[in-house]
């Protein structure tokens, strides 16, 4: 090594942001490898008297905690001898296979040890993890989940940003706490603002384990998510939980009818130091096989906290997405990480959920933080507010459906104004505090809570401590919602309380859509068998992937450019051929002074004239405007233009500004010079094409014009502009011949 | 769906919004039945998932218990928490309820805990 400064190529490189990455070098004996540990045992599964004896390469006697419960709870012995039997390609290739029927899958994977299923899905590329992902996933229909929290536990903003979560089409919104004490008052904030944006959107609150359950059994929630699971004993035990106590809270849950789904992810142990010397991979296989062993419905896991771990080993984001489809597998709901930001880079994190985003999860986050990422109290997510419009882009080029729809400005204006009045009136009725008007309007229009300055940032923690002290539950928030006029809310938040009593919620992979119909594993089963099955969106669904807002129709932009139209152009009769030597003819496309009034520079057309006009009078020269009635291309105008011109030389210019100069003796596609980057031609360009247009009339050789050059992305912004103005070109295409103009 | 009775055995049609206002319903009336929960777990079997099934099982035996029962039980199974004695007379305790699968629930604990360290000491 030596201190010498690296060379530029190096130096330009090291400034990337994928370079504030950490990269590991593997570190098996610390469990910094993604497959393959040191510790992975060989899969093994021994029965003696229809009890497991030896699962893993362990026999029963060195059983830890959670072989033991997996052991005990997690198998199903009646197909587990044919399971394990199967040699493990032979299984990795019936994944991929449409012959091979999920149901059938899924009956052999129950019977198989977390080492046995480690080995077939370690052997499955990037390619077929998204087959097996899109045949094996639990529900049919994907969906997405939302974080929705901020640095101040803002009631108004959550409220706020709750009903625009739900309005951009987010089934599950999940809230946590800066200051822990806030989080009755983040539930109740969260739950009203979810029920302003959409009927059946589920709500969850995350923290601590025993605070988390007593929210929802007070409905002040609708399901839980923060149920930690870990791949070793220790590291378990360091959670504060064992998989007993896990199994009972899991049971908790259902009896008050309330949907949960466990957390664990890849790499948790390798960052608590507890990794035993075993891979992420096969530690987070412990993990699902617990899952499903104690009985939840569904997993949030794909590294969660950890995934930069993962991503740091080689094969660590592909392990991320295999630990998903071993969800699938286990036949529970997966709820797919694309969680903690994994990456400073755009092109990696957006590598990392891509396969996912294509083969379509129960949920494709499990947090899309759907607010700045600053006031994201989990941390910033790996897809955020920012990326919203990235991911409605990506659904509308892919096809796909990740769960998300465009959200209407003035409806979520409304939506926003009608979360912050709601709360409002139930934290007065309710005497958890009082808001000031300022307030609520700074919410309303916030994009995040630093756009807030008159909030009261002690209103949350009285607010939720009165919510504790007088045992509020959500039938006094619904009764409050009822009291001020709210009924619409008062009644989607009862749909929800009373969706646990029906209990439907409560199997594998349950959401509501906006109709209150439980979509799971029971009612909209993934039927994948090949290509024409499993889920095709609805016609209406593809209509709102398809429909951006930003999208523009020929007729948009017939419509903007009559917005700038006038009379300051005009044909004035036919053009004739002129003899004088300093006849320059500025040649123009068809639909000059009709249809098209402003180039793709934002520059009018008059304007653009005037200065081409002006440069070739500073030269001595005459401009005289034609227009070329008969074609839209651009070296044809010319020539046509030059052909007329006294001088021989020309200037033709397309109404989008495209332009150049050209002489009668050229070929049609040939010319002097070219200004092809229409959105970059500005008035000095322009004046300076007249300027070279007047020094080739006089025979000389001016130098050219560089174009400008740019590393934006030109083309992304003005190609579909383009294809709408020369249609609108094409138009007024005629045969008339030549016409003079004038410009006023 | 109409037909489906809370916790309390109100039938669920019963809960509107004007009777929340009237302060006619409690959470019980809101709160799943232990017959419901039973056929839930007939539903995730059919499903292919037998854990799902005896997890609603268990939680059918808990609809019964107190907020405060229930979540003091669950901190009794954390690590450290009890003695296998401990989790032993919880188990009967259990049992007396008619809570059997829990009950069992906690004797295996009660084993395990004992074994790998996990109990209180």
């Amino acid at each position: 090594m030596t201190n010498k400064e690296p060379i530029g190529r190096f130096r330009f490189m090291n400034e990337q942001r994928v370079n504030l990455d950490g990269f590991a070098t593997p570190a098996p004996e610390l469990g910094l490898v993604a497959f393959n540990g040191l510790n992975d045992p060989k899969p093994s599964l021994i029965i003696r008297d229809n009890r497991i004896v030896e699962m893993d390469g362990r026999t029963e006697s060195e059983f830890d905690s959670i072989d033991e419960f997996i052991a005990r709870h997690g198998l199903d012995l009646s197909v587990a001898q044919e399971a394990m039997a199967i040699e493990d390609m032979d299984f990795a290739r019936r994944l991929v296979d449409p012959n091979h029927s999920r149901a059938d899958i899924v009956r052999l994977s129950s019977g198989m040890t977390p080492a046995k299923l480690a080995a077939v899905l370690s052997l499955l590329s990037a390619a077929e993890l998204v087959i097996a992902m899109t045949k094996m996933r639990a529900r049919r229909t994907p969906s997405n989940q939302a974080h929705v929290t901020n640095r101040s536990d803002d009631p108004l903003l959550l409220a706020a940003d709750a009903a625009t979560a739900a309005a951009f089409g987010f089934r599950e919104l999940e809230t946590t706490v800066p200051v822990a004490g806030d989080a009755p008052s983040n539930a109740v904030a969260v739950s009203i603002g979810a029920a302003v944006g959409s009927p059946g959107v589920l709500v969850q609150c995350s923290v601590e384990e025993s605070a988390e359950l007593a929210l929802g059994m007070r409905g002040l929630v609708s399901y839980a998510e923060t149920v930690s699971l870990y791949g070793t004993e220790q590291i378990f035990i360091d959670g504060d939980d064992t998989p007993w106590s896990k199994a009972f809270l899991t049971s908790a849950y259902a009896s008050r009818g309330i949907k949960m789904r466990v957390t664990s992810g890849g790499g948790s142990e390798a960052l608590m130091g507890g990794a035993e010397k075993c891979s992420m991979f096969y530690l987070e296989a412990r993990c699902v096989a617990l899952a499903r062993a104690i009985g939840a419905q569904g997993v949030q896991n794909g590294g969660i906290d950890s995934a930069a771990v993962a991503g740091a080993v080689p094969g660590g984001v592909r392990s991320l997405m295999a630990e998903n489809v071993m969800v699938m597998l286990r036949n529970l709901e997966a709820c797919t990480g694309n969680d903690a930001l994994m990456s400073e880079s755009d092109v990696r994190r957006t590598s990392r959920t891509h396969p996912i985003f294509i083969g379509g999860s129960d949920f494709i986050n499990s947090g899309f933080g759907s607010i700045q990422r600053y006031d994201n109290m989990f941390g910033p997510s790996q897809w955020n507010s920012e990326d919203i419009d990235d991911f409605l882009a990506m659904q509308r080029d892919w096809g796909v459906d990740g769960g998300l729809r465009t959200a209407d400005e003035v409806e979520v204006e409304r939506l926003r104004r009608r979360a912050t009045e709601a709360v409002t009136a139930v934290y007065s009725w309710l005497g958890l505090g009082d808001f000031s008007q300022e307030w609520a309007e700074e919410a309303i229009d916030a994009a995040g809570s630093k756009d807030i300055s008159s909030g009261d940032l002690m209103l949350p923690l009285t607010a939720a401590r009165t919510i504790m002290e007088t045992n509020v539950t959500m039938l006094d928030v619904i009764a409050a919602l009822a009291e001020n006029g709210f009924d619409l809310e008062a009644q989607r938040c009862l749909d929800m309380l009373k969706a646990r009593v029906a209990g439907d919620y409560l199997q594998t992979s349950a959401i509501f859509d906006e109709q209150m119909n439980v979509l799971s594993l029971v009612t909209d089963p993934n039927e994948y068998s090949g290509p024409g099955t499993g889920y095709q969106p609805s016609s209406a669904r593809q209509t709102e992937i398809d429909t951006i807002r930003q999208q523009r129709s020929v007729s948009d932009l017939r419509t903007e450019q009559q917005s700038f139209a006038n009379k300051n152009i005009f044909a004035t009769g036919a053009a004739e051929t002129s003899y004088d030597p300093r006849d320059v003819v500025i040649g123009v496309s068809p639909a000059t002074g009709k249809d098209i009034w402003v180039t793709l520079s934002g520059l009018s057309l008059a304007d653009a004239i005037s200065e081409v006009l002006a440069g070739l009078e500073e030269e001595g020269c005459t401009g005289r405007i034609v227009r070329i009635n008969d074609t839209l291309d651009l070296g044809m105008i010319g020539l046509t233009a030059a052909r007329l011109s006294g001088s021989g030389v020309s200037v033709g210019l397309q109404a989008k500004g495209t332009a150049l100069i050209h002489r009668r003796d050229l070929a049609p596609l040939a010319n002097l010079e070219l200004y092809s980057v229409a959105p970059t031609i500005t008035r000095e360009l322009y004046r300076m094409m007249g300027i070279n247009a007047g020094r080739h009339a006089k025979g000389a050789t001016p130098e050219p014009v560089r174009n400008p050059y740019s590393d934006e992305a030109i083309e992304a912004r003005y190609h579909t502009k383009v294809v709408s103005l020369v249609a609108i070109e094409r138009e007024c295409v005629n045969s008339n011949g030549p016409e003079v103009m004038e410009l006023r | 769906m109409s037909e489906q009775k809370g916790f309390s055995g109100k039938n669920v049609s019963e809960v509107t919004v004007e009777s929340i206002r009237r302060g006619d319903i409690t959470l019980d009336d809101v709160r799943i039945h232990p017959e419901t929960l039973a056929k839930q777990a007939q539903v995730a079997r059919d499903n292919g998932n037998p854990q799902l099934a005896e997890n609603f099982l268990r939680a059918a035996e808990l609809t019964s218990l107190s907020d405060e029962l229930v979540m003091g039980y669950y901190d009794a199974l954390r690590p450290g928490r009890s003695t296998p004695t401990q989790l032993l007379e919880i188990a009967a305790e259990l049992s007396k309820h008619g809570a059997e699968k829990n009950a069992e629930l906690f004797r295996q604990a009660a084993d395990v805990y004992a074994r790998r360290g996990l109990a209180a000491k």
